[in-house]
C-alpha cells in the first residue's frame, strides 16, 4: 500500500466507526471495532467483557452477542458493495458454530459481501480469536437492499 | 447461587429469577423468562443501546437473535433432564418486520427433542403474537462433547 493512500484509508475507517458503528447504538454498547476493509469486506472486532458472558462457569461469551457482532459485519460489508448510500435491513442470517468460543478473548468477524443484485445482497461470514483459519463460527445473510430511499418499508429489521 | 443450582430452582419452581441474574449477558440485555400459562415467555425489556437503526428507530437484529437463542436455551433447561447448559449447534433467524423501540417477547417450540439434539422453533413478536418480528431454527447439542 502506498503512503498516499493512507489518508483516504483512514478517512473511510473514521467513517466508518462514526457512521456504522458510532452512530448503531447496540454496535456501539458492545464496543465494536473496525479491524479492516477493503471493498466488499469488512471486520470488525468484538472486545471480551465480562458482562456479556453466557455461561458464568465457562467464561464464554454469549452466543447473542456474537450473533450481533456478525449481523453488524454483515451488514457492513453490504454498506461497503454499494455504489450509493442506501438503506439495508437483514433478511436473514445463519449461524453454524464450528467449535467452542474461548473465555477472555475477543472476536473478530470477517464478512465478505460476494453478491449484489438490484434490492438483495449475499453474504458470507466467519468469527474467530484472530486466526481465520481456526474460526468458532461460520455464516451466510442475506439483506434487502432498498433502493427508494424516501419511504419506510415494513418488510425487514433495519441494521 | 451458581448456575447449576439456578437450573435445579427452575426446575422446581418455574422461577427464572436466579437463572437470569447469574447470565452476566441476560441482565446486560434485559432478558427475563416467566411461565405463562404453563409455557416459558421470555421477554426482552426495551433499553436504547438495543437499538440498532436510530433514525426509525429500530431494534438491532442481533438482539433479537439473541433473545430468541436465549427463549430456546430457558425453555430447555425447564425441560431438561440434566444441568448442563444446551451448546447452540447453529442458529438461522429471520426477519419479518422492523421491531420498534419497545419490548420484544419470544416462545419457543420443540420441533423434536431427542436425546444428543433439539430442534427448536422460536417466535418473537411484541403486541401479537400472530405477527412476528422475527422467527427462528435452532439445533443445540444437549450431551457434553
Amino acid at each position: 500500500m502506498s503512503d498516499s493512500f493512507l489518508p483516504q484509508r483512514d478517512e473511510i475507517r473514521r467513517r466508518l466507526e462514526g457512521r456504522y458503528v458510532g452512530a448503531v447504538p447496540h454496535n456501539q454498547a458492545l464496543n465494536l471495532r473496525v479491524v479492516d476493509y477493503r471493498p466488499e469486506h469488512l471486520s470488525l472486532a468484538l472486545p471480551y467483557r465480562d458482562d456479556l458472558v453466557g455461561n458464568p462457569e465457562t467464561g464464554v461469551l454469549h452466543g447473542g452477542c456474537i450473533t450481533s457482532l456478525i449481523d453488524a459485519t454483515c451488514g457492513g460489508a453490504v454498506i461497503m458493495s454499494l455504489a450509493a448510500p442506501r438503506r439495508i435491513a437483514t433478511l436473514d442470517l445463519r449461524i453454524d458454530y464450528v467449535r467452542p468460543a474461548l473465555p477472555h478473548q475477543e472476536v473478530i468477524c470477517d464478512a465478505h459481501c460476494y453478491k449484489v443484485t438490484r434490492h438483495v445482497a449475499f453474504v458470507r461470514a466467519t468469527a474467530h480469536h484472530g486466526d481465520e483459519e481456526s474460526p468458532i463460527a461460520t455464516a451466510s445473510g442475506t439483506f434487502v437492499v432498498f433502493r427508494d430511499e424516501g419511504r419506510q418499508d415494513d418488510d425487514g429489521e433495519s441494521t | 447461587m451458581s448456575l447449576r443450582e439456578a437450573v435445579v430452582t427452575v426446575r422446581e419452581t418455574g422461577d427464572f429469577t436466579a437463572l437470569q441474574e447469574s447470565i452476566p449477558y441476560a441482565r446486560f440485555m434485559g432478558i427475563t423468562a416467566e411461565l405463562v400459562d404453563g409455557d416459558v415467555t421470555a421477554r426482552m425489556r426495551y433499553s436504547e443501546h438495543l437499538v440498532g437503526n436510530a433514525a426509525v428507530p429500530a431494534l438491532h437484529g442481533g438482539t433479537l437473535g439473541a433473545l430468541m437463542e436465549s427463549t430456546a436455551i430457558f425453555k430447555l433447561l425447564w425441560h431438561g433432564e440434566t444441568t448442563t447448559v444446551p451448546k447452540t449447534i447453529n442458529i438461522t433467524v429471520e426477519y419479518l418486520r422492523s421491531a420498534r423501540a419497545a419490548d420484544v417477547f419470544a416462545r419457543a417450540v420443540f420441533t423434536r427433542r431427542g436425546r444428543r439434539v433439539a430442534n427448536v422453533r422460536v417466535f418473537a413478536f411484541q403486541d401479537d403474537p400472530d405477527r412476528p418480528v422475527a422467527v427462528a431454527t435452532a439445533h443445540f447439542l444437549l450431551v457434553q462433547d
